[in-house]
């Protein structure tokens, strides 16, 4: 694989070529969706309309553009990167590509917490479409997310992180929340199980900046943190006493960037539920097209900022008026691949 | 004294494999533990190389306490190749070398021409240049060794400890192997410590053994002191012959059967 040195002053790096090629065609993919997902809906607009609503406070666009279709397509980008760059950890460190925050417990842990928020706290008609809707389900999905993830790990560490027993725990643990998310929503009330349906299914419907903001904000310190501890990664994937005889402290590197995979995860899920398949597929895909060892990080942000972008435009469009959640389109996307990803590994 | 065990207690939870247990490893030399099965011979290389932090006594790293400098100091003083490394499924020769660099480099100089130079250098050390761009998993067994072994060069530093370098190799690759740390140990003056399970080549290929049998030094020295007939029956239970190897001269094991147990 064609991975150039680069050195300026005492700095110096390899770039692969075709890392740097798929992080370009990715961020004009994106702006691409982005024009798209601006311009296609109710109210269908020109390119020039767009743009006039975005920067003219005065124009009737503007409502639309910056309270209702700028900030959802924002919140797609970023959760779906999050989710994509929390894949590509986890699956590193799992040294196993069918590995994903689910396994971490984030998402199931989160679907619980909010599920039966929703459950308990929605017994009076209406009540809960206030605080606890806009603040408070992120909230609990934040939390659920931590514990689930808490979980997990105190479940698999044993002297020790190992992958394999951690993707074990996290199986059988995955399965724990699952049954017990639909134990609570069978005996929820109806109309605050469809509601809780719609978020366990992974949804950006009416998401505004109070999402765009939260999640940026929590890409902005984890990126660039996930980032430093690319060279760990790397020396991770070999057996621990290699890793050790390196110079790495297995267990604080390892411990760290899982941490770091579980906040991207738990903020994203916060954000826009656990919408499914983005953190699994993303980083297989950034993988096989920069033909790297390892998932490479920031192309699978990108990849996976494209795919929810994408999927979203399809969720919002194709069944007009009916707004689907975008999870659904993942999942129907991502399910074909799966089974792609196991068939191709059985060879 | 480059490297020393004072009064080490090593093990794994419970079980407590080595106990009270002294070493030291003068620089330049080429140092085998030898003893059978489950005497503690790993553990001890293990523990020399910190991947296992002892229960009680101290490890000493140039007088230091290995556990008080840091590991990335440590890794640039200190190689340590582990019993049957493994290593990610796809990995080409060059990169598994490259990441010999790893404690020279930061999240800033990840490629320099030094770390470029020194993987060169170590590639052609261990004749494995030609090979450069394959995938690990098609090499032989013994090409497989040499490219841990390179990668350990690729580190740069002059002490190494390898665990088992010949498991798993034919006779020819054994001795290919040993042949290339008898070079390291003589045009570089690196000191090597070893664990072997083959008497013969131990003793070829040795400057000092070191006889283990339940987690104790039974004896250390020269080859020719330290295998002797008797130490053979004591430590391995072994009756055997030892005459002198008619090609190197060193001492020769030629087993007469096991001693009857029981």
């Amino acid at each position: 694989m064609t991975a150039l040195p680069l050195r300026v002053g005492v700095a110096s790096w390899r770039v692969r070529l075709r890392g740097v090629a798929l992080t370009l065609t990715g961020l004009v993919l994106l702006a691409l969706l982005m024009a798209l997902n601006m311009r296609i809906g109710d109210i269908a607009m020109t390119l020039s309309e767009v743009v006039t609503g975005t920067f003219d406070a005065g124009s009737a666009a503007h409502f639309v553009i910056m309270e209702l279709r700028l900030p959802r397509a924002l919140t797609g980008a970023l959760v779906g990167a999050a989710l994509a760059l929390s894949g590509a950890l986890i699956q590193s460190i799992a040294r196993n590509p069918l590995a994903s925050p689910e396994i971490l417990g984030v998402t199931t842990g989160a679907s619980v917490t909010v599920v039966a928020g929703l459950v308990a706290g929605g017994g009076v008609y209406g009540g809960v479409s206030g605080l606890l809707a806009t603040l408070g389900v992120p909230a609990l999905a934040l939390l659920g997310g931590l514990l689930g993830a808490a979980v997990v790990y105190g479940l698999a560490w044993r002297r020790g992180l190992d992958g394999y027993r951690l993707v074990l725990v996290g199986i059988g643990v995955a399965a724990v929340f699952t049954n017990v998310k639909f134990w609570l929503l069978t005996v929820g009330d109806v109309n605050d199980t469809s509601r809780a349906m719609v978020w366990i299914s992974g949804s950006l419907n009416g998401r505004g900046w109070e999402h765009v903001a939260p999640t940026a904000l929590a890409l902005a310190v984890l990126v660039p943190l996930t980032l430093l501890g690319t060279r760990s990664l790397d020396a991770l994937r070999f057996g621990d006493d290699t890793v050790t005889a390196l110079g790495v402290r297995v267990n604080p590197a390892r411990a760290l960037l899982i941490l770091a995979a579980v906040l991207l995860a738990a903020v994203a899920t916060a954000s826009a539920g656990p919408i499914a398949f983005v953190a699994l597929a993303s980083p297989q895909i950034a993988l096989r097209i920069v033909g790297s060892g390892r998932p490479p990080l920031l192309c699978s942000a990108i990849v996976g900022a494209v795919l929810t972008t994408g999927a979203d435009l399809i969720a919002r469009t194709a069944f007009s008026p009916i707004e689907l959640p975008v999870g659904i389109v993942t999942a129907v996307l991502g399910a074909p691949y799966l089974i792609h990803l196991i068939w191709r590994s059985r060879k | 004294m480059r490297l020393q065990a004072a009064g080490v207690k090593l093990g794994y939870g419970d079980r407590v494999i080595v106990d009270g247990l002294d070493l030291g490893i003068e620089a330049g030399t080429v140092t085998t533990i030898i003893g059978p099965n489950g005497c503690g011979k790993s553990t001890l290389l293990r523990a020399l190389g910190r991947l296992l932090k002892p229960q009680g006594g101290e490890v000493l790293l140039d007088g230091k306490r290995i556990d008080r400098i840091p590991t990335r100091e440590v890794a640039k003083i200190l190689g340590v190749l582990p019993q049957a490394p493994s290593a990610p499924e796809g990995l080409t020769v060059a990169d598994l070398v490259a990441r010999g660099r790893h404690p020279h480099q930061t999240w800033y100089r990840q490629w320099s021409s030094d770390d470029e130079g020194a993987v060169a250098a170590a590639l052609d050390m261990t004749g494995l240049a030609d090979l450069a761009e394959r995938p690990l998993d098609e090499l032989s067994g013994g090409q497989r060794q040499r490219a841990w072994i390179s990668m350990a060069l690729a580190q740069g530093t002059d002490l190494l400890l390898l665990d088992e370098p010949t498991t798993f190799l034919d006779l020819a690759h054994q001795v290919e192997v040993l042949e290339l740390v008898r070079h390291l140990h003589q045009e570089a003056g690196r000191t090597v410590v070893m664990v072997l399970h083959d008497l013969n080549l131990a003793a070829r290929y040795a400057d000092r053994l070191v006889a283990m049998r339940s987690g104790r030094v039974i004896a250390s020295g020269a080859p020719h002191e330290v295998l002797t007939e008797e130490l053979l029956r004591e430590v391995f239970e072994l009756d055997a012959k030892v005459i002198a190897d008619p090609v190197a001269g060193t001492p020769l094991v030629v087993p007469i059967g096991t001693l009857s147990r029981g």
